[in-house]
């Protein structure tokens, strides 16, 4: 593919080597000189000197012949007008990141009238994320699949679990959950469930669910560490703002800790249920008077990355087992991971991520349908949306009377806002969008799993 | 410095040069030059084996290519390809003489197409050598290491590194995201263009341009070499060819980036300054050589003549190809003198052609003007800028220097020559001739000329001189260097 990163930030650069990496021919737009010198000395990627939100500075990068244009400059503004041209200009998708709440909020329209692919709110993406793992703090991994309704979670059954010696089969009819097994990772091999696999201490387990069912189920198998109920939650920026709207409607109530009391007064006039608390979190007593050792989670939002950090130790040595850091460089990544800091998020990665799945995907889907993909076992085992076309050869038939492939599992069938765990007697319709797993790399259509 | 990445490379380059020597192979088959064959297929199995063991014996773990590895690999494959590309002359005997065989193979290579062969041995020169002569031109003018990236994956990114030592010009950028897919455009517009001309010259109906001839002297205009092969240069060929060689030395000589622009219909970023004033010192240069040779009485040619003439040599000058129509050593001084400076000047950035290259003479003119403004306006704030673009302090830096260097390396050469007790006008533009990768020069080295008659010290310099011209100077310095080599 060719792609054109407009804004060689931390996000662009990172964009670019990936995408180098992955095979595309890249060309990066930034201002600064030195910075494309940098990146196009250390990749094999074209760099140009000039403002990308121009349409001289596009045709010079090819825009023309473009299939993607990424906008990670630091403007809103600029990002969105490169976008826009580069809409007129050519005919590719686009990707623009846009920080300002007020206009993340316009982000459907920025997708049907301006014509951009995606818009990226990294504040958002990392409350999401935050949010995520809030929820089911010890899995390893949660993917958000068809807009968030459903979640892939990938977590280790511990020792002495419930479910251990019991087929898939079993788990599913005996708890009555509406949940989907998808992969089994077992020592170095990797399966991908039949209704007789049987389980065993300590694989790593994924499951495809809605986030209902899916609590559902790990209260059902008495999965510990699944608890959270409330957590501390250091700073009021963006970030806060964005994860109380999300865990709003949730079990999950927040204490928020900020400095300033406007903002204070800010948050608690927005979010009722959310305890605001205006203070200093860098007075020790104060955390602790608010129950820093009892928190189910310690989050660190503040706006400096070594005042997170220390705070976390602090939660830490106070007895808090979950805790969140935000951390924005990610340049000492090897040595805070000494630190045995639990999660950390950073912006800028989960929007490169975000970004570069979506680009992996469209690579991967060329002319066909995939919404987004996601690698479940590195190499191994994918996870693909596709949106079912009216045509489709799977349309109509319950999915016992089709005939797939091996390998592969129809693990979700969302129905304008119902999600189905698709059983045997269910049909998939047109416009349903389906979640397949499959041990064969690179689907390009539905169509693909029948044999 | 990574050693084993530096030996597996130029292993590739001598597999490549083995390659290379299959063109003049088929020739000898052709033209049944048996004695010659042996030869040839003796140095190109010398240059499989050799490139064989230094490519795939032992592993390389580390495949990383910095600047350092990149300016070493450059210079030293360059240096062994000639080393290799000497031997069928040199043991079938037709220049016996090993540093003979060098310089003529290192003529060939950097395009410069000075020659130590007089006129009656090139009339008897066998077809398969004379072939090699004209292909090394071609290998050389785009450059070897391009020639290597273009065909082989090399990994890593920094393979940008071997393009911007190997491609002449003040800034190297990339027509396309890929170091690869740049490498393969380059060359297929090279190529494009060599059949093209190739084509126009056999269909000429010039009976002395037969298929051999075309084929040859393509090769020697697409790389902007200057071997010929005939003792009479090209006064023999009819107007026909001439003019087709003019237009193709002028073509050979712009920045191959220009013709990409114009293949995706980019004509502004095509017909940039540096072409612009290209264009217009070759025009202005046949006009005031046209005029000079109608004013001066004792030239009898006629408008038209004067016209063709002066056009082919500073298309053969400015291009640094050097073939000649008239021996221009004969004619009047301001002529000679517009030919010697178009001869500094050189082609443009990016083309195959040598010299100082036109993009760095309009910075160091900007370059100028600009210090000039700044003694009456000493707080004036500007930048230098071409094609609405600012120049980056670097650029403008890496010219200065570049030019320090090359008056520097010029008159050093000067002096080392000088000790053979040719005249000045002969060592200077003998100097000239090989630095700016031309070929001949004036007086005892002019058209009709050659450069047998150096010691073999003088042609060792020369040989350095042709190699430093066509490498930009600076791989060359830096291969000898102690500080490249030092941990």
């Amino acid at each position: 593919m060719n792609v054109i990163i407009v804004g060689c930030g931390r996000v662009g650069a990172t964009l670019a080597e990936k995408l180098n990496d992955d095979g595309n021919d890249v060309t990066i737009i930034d201002k600064s000189a030195e910075k494309v010198k940098t990146i196009t000395s250390r990749c094999d990627i074209m760099g140009i000197v000039g403002n990308g939100a121009t349409h001289t500075v596009q045709r010079e990068a090819g825009i023309d012949r473009a299939d993607l244009l990424i906008a990670v400059t630091n403007s809103d503004e600029l990002n969105l007008l490169c976008c826009m041209i580069a809409k007129k200009e050519g005919d590719c998708k686009t990707i623009a990141r846009v920080k300002n709440p007020e206009y993340s909020a316009e982000t459907p329209y920025f997708k049907d009238e301006l014509g951009l692919a995606m818009v990226i709110n990294p504040e958002y993406a990392t409350a999401e994320e935050i949010a995520r793992v809030l929820r089911f703090p010890s899995a390893i991994k949660i993917e958000p699949f068809v807009k968030g309704s459903v979640e892939l979670i990938k977590f280790r059954l511990p020792v002495g679990c419930k479910i251990a010696g019991m087929s898939v089969k079993e788990v599913v009819m005996k708890l009555k959950c509406d949940v989907l097994v998808c992969t089994i990772e077992r020592g170095e091999e990797t399966y991908i469930a039949n209704g007789d696999f049987v389980f065993a201490e300590k694989d790593v387990v994924s499951i495809i669910a809605t986030v209902k069912n899916a609590k559902d189920f790990f209260e059902k198998i008495n999965y510990k560490g699944n608890s959270i109920k409330d957590a501390l939650v250091v700073g009021g920026g963006v970030i806060t703002h964005y994860l109380c709207g999300i865990l709003e409607r949730s079990s999950i109530s927040l204490k928020i800790v900020e400095k300033d009391l406007s903002v204070c007064e800010e948050l608690s006039n927005r979010w009722d249920k959310v305890v605001v608390i205006h203070g200093d979190a860098g007075d020790q007593e104060l955390l602790r008077e608010e129950g820093v050792s009892n928190a189910g989670a310690f989050v660190a939002l503040s706006s400096t990355d070594e005042e997170n950090i220390l705070l976390s130790m602090f939660a830490k040595s106070e007895g808090c087992n979950k805790l969140i850091t935000k951390i924005k460089r990610t340049d000492y990544d090897s040595v805070i991971n000494r630190l045995d800091l639990d999660t950390t998020v950073c912006p800028k990665s989960i929007t490169a991520d975000i970004i570069l799945r979506y680009v992996r995907a469209r690579k991967n889907a060329k002319g066909s349908h995939v919404r987004t993909m996601y690698n479940i076992v590195q190499d191994k085992v994918e996870a693909s949306e596709f949106i079912v076309e009216e045509n489709s050869p799977i349309v109509g038939k319950p999915l016992c009377e089709l005939k797939f492939k091996s390998e592969v599992l129809i693990a979700s069938i969302t129905r304008g806002n119902t999600v189905i765990v698709p059983r045997g007697n269910d049909i998939i319709q047109a416009g349903d969008a389906v979640v397949i797993v499959s041990g064969q790399l690179g689907l390009q259509d539905v169509a693909d799993v029948l044999k | 410095m990574n050693y084993r990445m530096i030996k597996r490379t130029l292993g590739w380059i001598l597999l490549f040069e083995a390659l290379f020597f299959v063109v003049p192979v088929i020739t000898a088959i052709c033209f049944r030059e048996w004695r010659e064959l042996w030869h040839i297929l003796l140095a190109m199995s010398a240059c499989g084996v050799l490139g064989w063991i230094c490519a795939f014996v032992g592993k390389v773990e580390n495949k990383s290519l910095y600047a350092k590895e990149g300016i070493v690999i450059v210079a030293s494959s360059w240096i062994v390809i000639s080393l290799f590309g000497a031997l069928p002359f040199c043991t079938s005997g037709w220049i016996p003489n090993y540093i003979d065989a060098l310089f003529e193979t290192v003529s060939g290579f950097t395009t410069t197409g000075a020659s130590i062969l007089d006129g009656a041995t090139i009339d008897k020169f066998p077809k398969c050598l004379l072939m090699w002569r004209g292909f090394t031109h071609w290998v050389g003018g785009m450059g070897v290491l391009v020639f290597l990236m273009a065909f082989l994956n090399l990994s890593g990114g920094r393979n940008i590194n071997l393009l911007k030592a190997e491609s002449p010009g003040p800034s190297v950028s990339k027509l396309v995201p890929k170091v690869r897919s740049t490498a393969g455009i380059l060359y297929i517009i090279y190529a494009a263009l060599t059949v093209l001309m190739f084509v126009m010259l056999v269909l000429g109906g010039d009976p002395k341009m037969d298929v051999f001839d075309s084929v040859t002297t393509a090769f020697a205009t697409a790389g902007t070499g200057g071997f010929t092969n005939h003792s009479d240069g090209f006064s023999g060929y009819t107007s026909y060819s001439q003019i087709v060689v003019t237009v193709f030395m002028v073509l050979f000589s712009i920045n191959f980036a220009s013709y990409f622009f114009i293949l995706r219909g980019r004509f502004k970023e095509a017909f940039n300054t540096e072409v612009r004033v290209f264009l217009g010192i070759v025009v202005a240069a046949i006009l005031l050589i046209t005029i000079n040779l109608q004013l001066t009485s004792g030239y009898t040619y006629t408008t038209g003549e004067a016209l063709k003439h002066s056009a082919f040599s500073v298309a053969s000058l400015i291009s640094t190809t050097g073939f000649a129509t008239e021996d221009f050593n004969l004619w009047p001084a301001f002529a000679k003198t517009i030919l010697m400076l178009v001869m500094f000047v050189g082609a443009c950035a990016g083309s195959t052609g040598g010299g100082i290259k036109v993009s760095r003479v309009v910075i160091l003119f900007k370059g100028a003007t600009h210090e000039m403004k700044r003694m009456l306006h000493p707080n004036q704030v500007k930048k230098i800028s071409m094609d609405k673009k600012v120049v980056e302090h670097e650029v403008v830096r890496g010219v200065n220097a570049y030019i320090g260097a090359y008056i520097l390396i010029f008159i050093l050469s000067l002096l080392l020559v000088s000790f053979d007790c040719a005249d000045l006008v002969t060592d200077f533009t003998a100097v000239s001739a090989t630095f700016n990768n031309i070929g001949p020069g004036l007086g005892l080295v002019g058209p009709s000329g050659n450069f047998a008659f150096y010691s073999w010290w003088t042609k060792l310099v020369f040989i350095f001189d042709m190699l430093a011209g066509r490498l930009e100077i600076f791989p060359m310095l830096l291969l000898f260097a102690p500080a490249t080599w030092r941990k």
